[in-house]
């Protein structure tokens, strides 16, 4: 169906889309705010002719339509329109007609091109309704149509895909969800770093506005930032640029390094180092003292960290090529590391538009499955008894719940570390709270970032600080050999965040945990180091009645602890330890009877 | 990662001493700490013991650039000087050319110098004398060989060439993946 019918008939078109956005809100609301005058007018003709689909009666804008089946869609818009402004008269004719749409026509418009400014305004007034939806809503139609409704609207409006509609809809409210989209569509400002190994930001400045640039500050929370307005000469190929006295490098990117703060003389890694802006940052930060480990996984993108790392004169890093999850191996003991971990992408759709159709479910699960294993790994290089560190700054250029505040939740459930407030004192709060979903509420001190309301790429930052270089387990100490880095240091604090967890759970039970908390440290030592196997002699009694206390709460805690990982593992190896350390079958009853008393 | 030999040691410093003369010294003495040149996958790489030690960890062939590269060895064991050294060869550099703004771009594009472009020059060049291309403002461009001599450059026409071009910062964009 074309949208001329007949090429003859000149139809005068007012602005389109793009020119009416650049003009701003206030022309677009201009549909919605009539004089009195011309309201009166409408309400007349309207009751007058009662035969829709007449050109009079329409707005002035919804011009190009195609006449058949189109006539009920305008009749039901205009009509929604009126409704609303006239907010005197009651709103029952609204949304019978908002929802005729429903069933047959919305079949009709898959096939029919529908016009986008209609679909625009529809989706205005569907937001306006769930807005106000106690007053404005329909007698008998549940919030959830008009929600399906919209969410087809905005599918077709901005092109994106149904999956991630659904999950921005659950992340914002509508009204900010339509400020997002709106954003996601034009590109964000270029924004350049100084480097302050080379120059400093008044010099770089003055060097630029003499070329021809257009530049100003980045804001009151960056010292070294600079935000480009238009410039005559290529910004990525000025002498300057090639001289190495900046970096292009997203605003956002700014923010996980100021969070994570290296200071001169640490040692730093970066686990996923390309294009090696954040590197260089660190880099400049530290005044090319200490190390840094620029490491990624992508052997391609590493040349352009290499490239950087030259062009900016840094001499303290050393690169290299692994999968970040190799890495305690390899090397650890960091003071600092930084995670940018490889993420869906969702932040950035502004630059990278195919993200809209191209995610699904299955992508986002998949990243955030690796950025748990990353995140463990990052922790476990992070060494606590660093004197000036012990931090790891994690962060994503993506707004997704899942691997976000979900993966920093699963950190702190597996390992020794807490979060801290970021530094950052712009930015909303990290979730702590997410549908069905419940994370722990430190994560109030991470950060998220938006397009549309921090004008910069979405991203996420959490900063966390490694409490002690223990790797918890989830089961007693009677198990893993893994833990024989656990020889010396504190047990006591692993142990102690479990019980009071498990405390909730086993009710009966939690008086003798509570009592058994420096036992099980005694277990712990006992059957953590495992060359010592032999027991003391006059100590021998007790450790076997503290050894059949212990498996029987091993046990117990299996059964109540069934969220937690390596049940298999460790009861095998539990049964082991049980046999060696068993004691007759009537005594191990006869205490059980007396602790379940 | 390995120290270079005595070979390759006396080749790649004949060719810096090409630029910055006897201060090679000042490049491994250094008041922060010794530095030290290393080999691997035949670029030359230049890093303060600190870095090496850390450096080890890494296995060979995971290892893609440690500290600054200075350069590399072909294959005929010829010692070739990239734009990566720049840094540390303009502040030791014994003989300068500075370039007119016009002819900047030219001499980043990859082009030799022409007379025409010539701001300044150090004197007593010598013809053939390996020399670091400043531009006005005194930021290091490049390096190259001087064609000419100081007194020769004075007495030529505009067209012909006084520098030529051996490395530049434009290579930075232009050919990056020779980087690594």
């Amino acid at each position: 169906m074309g949208r001329k019918l007949d090429p003859t008939v000149k139809v005068k078109r007012g602005p389109g889309r793009k020119a009416r956005k650049q003009k701003g809100a206030e022309t677009e609301l201009s549909k919605f705010l009539l004089l009195p005058i011309e309201r009166a007018a409408r309400k007349q003709k309207k009751q007058t002719s009662k035969k829709p689909g007449s050109d009079d009666d329409e707005d002035e804008d919804e011009e190009e339509e195609d006449d058949d089946d189109e006539e009920d869609e305008k009749d039901d818009l205009k009509e929604d329109e009126e409704e609303e402004e006239d907010t005197v008269q009651a709103n029952f004719d609204e949304t019978e007609t908002f929802k005729l749409p429903a069933a047959a026509d919305r079949a009709k418009e898959g096939l029919l091109q529908m016009d986008l400014q209609t679909i625009h305004q529809r989706i205005r007034d569907n937001v306006d309704v769930l807005s106000h939806f106690s007053e404005k809503r329909e007698e008998g139609k549940e919030r959830s149509e008009y929600l399906s409704l919209l969410r087809s609207d905005l599918c077709t409006y901005y092109s994106y895909n149904e999956f991630l509609i659904s999950k921005l809809m659950d992340i914002f409210p509508v009204s900010e969800l339509i400020d997002f989209l709106e954003a996601n569509e034009i590109q964000r400002p270029v924004t350049i770093r100084t480097n302050t190994l080379k120059t400093r930001r008044r010099d770089l400045a003055q060097a630029l506005i003499n070329r021809g640039v257009n530049l100003d500050p980045l804001g009151k929370w960056s010292k070294v930032g600079l935000v480009i307005y238009d410039s005559s000469v290529p910004i990525g190929a000025t002498p300057e640029y090639l001289s190495g006295q900046y970096m292009l490098q997203g605003a956002s990117s700014f923010l996980p390094v100021m969070a994570l703060s290296p200071q001169e003389g640490e040692s730093v890694l970066d686990m996923s180092a390309a294009p090696g802006g954040k590197t260089t940052y660190m880099a400049q930060l530290m005044r090319n003292t200490g190390m840094i480990v620029a490491n990624d996984a992508n052997a391609d993108r590493l040349k352009s960290v290499v490239g950087n790392i030259h062009r900016l004169g840094v001499t303290n890093a050393v690169i290299c090529n692994y999968d970040g999850r190799q890495f305690p191996k390899v090397m650890g003991g960091f003071d600092r590391v930084l995670l940018d971990a490889p993420c869906s992408g969702t932040g950035v759709i502004s630059k990278d538009p195919g993200v809209k159709t191209g995610k699904d479910e299955a992508d986002v699960l998949r990243s955030a499955h690796l950025q748990k294993e990353l995140i463990l790994s990052a922790i476990d290089s992070v060494n606590a008894d660093s004197p000036t560190g012990g931090y790891l700054v994690y962060c994503t250029c993506s707004i997704m719940v899942e691997e976000n505040e979900w993966v920093v939740d699963y950190a702190l459930k597996k390992r020794n570390v807490k979060l801290v407030p970021t530094g950052l004192d712009f930015g909303k709060e990290g979730f702590i709270r997410f549908k069905e979903r419940r994370f722990h509420p430190s994560l109030k001190l991470s950060r998220r970032f938006y397009p549309h309301s921090q004008n910069m790429d979405g991203f996420f930052v959490a900063k966390l600080k490694k409490l002690s270089n223990t790797i918890p387990t989830q089961q007693k100490p009677a198990s893993t050999p893994e833990k024989s880095n656990m020889g010396k240091k504190q047990k006591l604090k692993p142990e102690k965040s479990e019980t009071p967890i498990i405390t909730k759970k086993a009710g009966v039970k939690s008086e003798n945990k509570k009592s058994d908390g420096p036992k099980k440290a005694k277990i712990a030592k006992l059957d953590g180091e495992t060359s010592k196997k032999s027991a003391k002699p006059n100590k021998k009694q007790k450790v076997k009645e503290l050894n059949g206390d212990s498996t029987k709460e091993v046990v117990i805690e299996k059964k109540k602890g069934s969220q937690f990982e390596k049940n298999n593992k460790t009861k095998n190896k539990n049964l082991l330890k049980k046999n060696k350390n068993r004691m007759g079958k009537n005594k191990f009853k006869k205490l059980k009877n007396m602790v379940g008393q | 990662m390995r120290p270079l030999t005595d070979e390759e040691t006396k080749t790649m410093f004949e060719k810096l001493s090409k630029y910055i003369g006897e201060n090679i010294r000042l490049l491994i003495d250094r008041p922060d700490g010794t530095y030290c040149f290393r080999l691997h996958n035949d670029r030359v790489y230049y890093m303060s013991e600190r870095i090496l030690k850390l450096a080890t960890n890494i296995s060979r062939d995971k290892l893609v650039s440690v500290g600054t590269c200075f350069g590399k060895f072909t294959k005929t064991q010829k010692f070739r000087l990239h734009i990566t050294a720049l840094d540390f060869l303009a502040p030791y550099a014994k003989f300068k050319v500075w370039v007119k703004p016009g002819s900047e771009q030219s001499f980043l594009y990859g082009n030799h110098i022409m007379k025409s472009g010539l701001g300044r020059i150090t004197e007593n060049t010598a013809q053939y004398q390996g020399v670091v291309v400043y531009s006005m403002a005194d930021v290091p461009l490049g390096f190259g060989v001087a064609a000419k001599t100081t007194q020769e450059c004075r007495m030529v026409d505009p067209m012909s060439i006084v520098v030529f071009h051996q490395a530049d910062i434009g290579e930075y964009i232009r050919s990056e993946d020779t980087l690594t």
